[in-house]
């Protein structure tokens, strides 16, 4: 019925006001008409190529290789400007908002990696920016929030709630509901309704692709397991999509376990396979309780403190065609500061989700990971936590 | 509840609306309340004080924990009430209090709490709590459909939006799935109260429709509820003034009570 998948299985569609369903459908026809527009890919690429960095390197990590006693390849999406994979999505839908004719964004951010390239989009397109985050969030990044500032783009502070993701991500839906004529949404992930999972998902994709042919240049072979953290899942979903048809390749999502799976305290929907339900306008899997009241997520990294994920993922699993596993706070914060001495690569903290898991589970032939964003920002949050005598 | 025993759902929201008319109303009233909201003993008084203060049919919320279609104070209203201890259980004992006064109540709900009882459970409970519709303001006619069903069924009335943003056709096509009266939300945009109102959407929305129209959101003075009528709604839904009533009043079983005689006064022919 539609160019653009609304249902992952029975995951997807679209559960949100009115008001909102007549700009969805706005966006759905222009971005199928982007995609097949080479004009529009000939502008994105030569971004993505002088102005991002692209393509980002594949780099065989001997020194994590040799503590984990197998290879380990990382996708390097940290040395994109603006220190993650955000930018990619970020980018191409700015494009796509200019192409419609709308010259407000609005856009949510948990770790700040998104807003950042939100606001960095808008300042090279010449479009206004707000950008919605959590207060406790706003506390945790705050060099993230400096960035926004100096971009042009507006900081809106989000009091409700736990003060992260989710309320960052309603507050901008809200935004979105008041000023859809003038506004697009950048969604930073592969959640929210049709069709911003596939959107966010092709726009993504570029990781995968790229990774793919890089290991097998490098290396010679496919990996035997790929691995990435899951939040919303873009990147992981920008990296999985490539290996989908490589059937021997495992696809292994990393969850936010947070103080444990044991715990309320986690950002785990997929691993822990509770009841689905609608978030954010896709039905996935949500961390929800028996009345169906959003629960609050808890992450160490803020970009993994989220009760959600995109539906891509809960479809993927259900399917059988890729696994979701979780990694502590605890487990994460000592990857990060474990790739930083033998590597001398600070990852951000989600990252780290995922090169913990990969480290701690066993031999594999070859771990491609993507090291999706930088350590900088949490910088502050980390050592903290990192400093003798503290809780960890 | 004599009548909730013997008529449908769907049969009350009518004779609700012809009745208001019979009775010299111009529109219908339709206040809001969240359920549970400042506690769930309070909000039971408010839901008997609107419908002895005026209510012809009284719109129930029950409190979500992301309600994306309500500006700050419903959703603050509905984070107060799930903190106070508000359950789906616990509102839908409002709608029996209502109901006894033969004032027909909708609920309000979003998707997710629907969903996580499962349609058919949600219906049931919602026939055994005495109510007669469902408004489910996260779910559009694309995914409205096996929910429907299930209303019809029960003999709900499953009560579809629509928007300023709504394009003509799709209008046609919300209307022809109505039941018991059509939404039409009077503002791009969120829950709140607004100093103006713009009620143009009410001739298109009747235009394309065989129910009621009533107009929602935006709407908090008696002036503004006259002039939903004059525009041709045959209901008016007043939500945030009135929660906000509930939440800062001393007294808000008594404040309540006379915002909504005042509406209903406004609406008197």
């Amino acid at each position: 019925m539609s160019a653009v998948r609304h249902r992952f299985g029975r995951y997807g569609g679209q559960y949100v006001p009115e008001t909102l369903m007549p700009a969805l459908a706005e966006l759905e026809a222009a971005w199928v008409q982007a995609r097949d527009d080479p004009a529009f890919h000939s502008e994105l690429d030569a971004l993505l190529a002088d102005y991002v960095g692209r393509p980002s390197p594949l780099y065989r990590a001997p020194r994590l290789s040799e503590a984990a006693g197998h290879p380990i390849y990382l996708k390097r999406e940290d040395l994109n400007h603006t220190g993650a994979h955000k930018i990619n999505n970020a980018l191409g839908q700015a494009l796509l908002a200019r192409r419609m004719g709308k010259r407000r964004i609005v856009a949510e951010t948990g770790a700040g990696q998104h807003g950042v390239a939100a606001a960095t989009a808008c300042a090279l397109l010449d479009l206004e920016c707000v950008v919605y985050m959590g207060t406790e969030d706003i506390r945790r990044q705050k060099p993230n929030v400096e960035r926004m500032g100096l971009l042009g783009a507006r900081v809106e502070p989000v009091e409700a709630g736990a003060r992260t993701l989710k309320e960052a991500v309603s507050a901008a839906i809200r935004d979105w509901v008041a000023n859809v004529q003038s506004t697009h949404y950048i969604i930073g992930s592969c959640v929210g309704p049709a069709p911003y999972p596939e959107l966010v998902r092709d726009l993504q994709r570029v990781i995968g692709d790229e990774a793919r042919a890089q290991v097998l240049e490098h290396a010679g072979r496919l990996p035997e397991r790929v691995i990435a953290c899951v939040g919303g899942g873009s990147n992981a979903i920008g990296l999985f999509t490539a290996f989908v048809e490589d059937e021997a390749v495992q696809l292994v999502g990393v969850e936010a376990a947070g103080e444990g799976l044991d715990t309320p305290r986690h950002g785990a929907p997929l691993t822990e396979a509770g009841l689905p339900g609608v978030l954010h306008g896709a039905f996935t899997a949500i961390m929800q309780d028996e009345d169906g009241q959003i629960l609050e997520a808890h992450s160490i990294s803020a970009g993994l403190d989220y009760p959600g994920t995109g539906p891509e993922h809960a479809w993927l699993r259900d399917s059988g065609r890729a696994r979701y596993v979780a990694v502590t706070d605890e487990q994460a914060l000592k990857a990060f500061e474990r790739t930083a001495r033998l590597e001398g690569i600070i990852p951000a903290l989600e990252s780290a989700h995922a090169i913990a898991w990969a480290i701690d589970s066993g031999f594999s032939e070859l771990d491609l990971i993507c090291l999706s964003g930088r350590g900088d920002k949490d910088l502050a949050e980390a050592l903290a936590l990192l400093t003798p005598g503290s809780a960890i | 509840m004599a009548s909730a025993s013997t008529t449908t759902g769907v049969e009350r929201i009518a004779e609700a609306f012809a009745r208001a008319r019979s009775d010299g109303r111009r529109a219908a009233l339709m206040p809001y309340m969240m359920g549970g909201f400042p506690s769930v003993e309070l909000s039971r008084e408010i839901a008997v004080a609107y419908a002895h203060s005026g209510a012809d049919l009284v719109e129930l919320g029950i409190p979500f924990s992301d309600p994306l279609a309500d500006g700050p104070v419903i959703h603050a209203a509905a984070t107060a009430a799930l903190r106070a201890g508000a359950t789906v259980e616990r509102v839908l004992e409002l709608a029996g209090a209502i109901a006894e006064n033969d004032v027909p109540v909708i609920v309000m709900c979003y998707s997710n709490p629907v969903l996580a009882r499962g349609y058919e459970r949600f219906a049931a409970a919602l026939v055994r709590a005495g109510a007669s519709g469902l408004i489910v303001p996260d779910l559009p006619m694309e995914e409205a459909s096996e929910l429907r069903s299930v209303c019809d069924r029960h003999g709900l009335a499953l009560v579809p939006l629509v928007a300023p943003t709504t394009p003509l056709e799709r209008l046609a096509q919300i209307g022809a799935t109505a039941r018991g009266f059509l939404y039409a939300v009077a503002v791009t945009g969120t829950t709140g109260e607004r100093a103006e109102l713009d009620p143009a959407l009410v001739a298109r929305a009747a235009a394309h429709a065989s129910v009621p129209v009533a107009l929602g959101f935006g709407i908090a003075t008696a002036s503004q509820a006259s002039a939903a009528a004059d525009a041709g709604a045959d209901g008016v839904i007043i939500g945030s003034r009135l929660v906000r009533a509930a939440g800062e009043a001393d007294d808000p079983v008594a404040a309540v009570s006379e915002l909504i005689s005042e509406y209903a006064g406004a609406l008197r022919d």
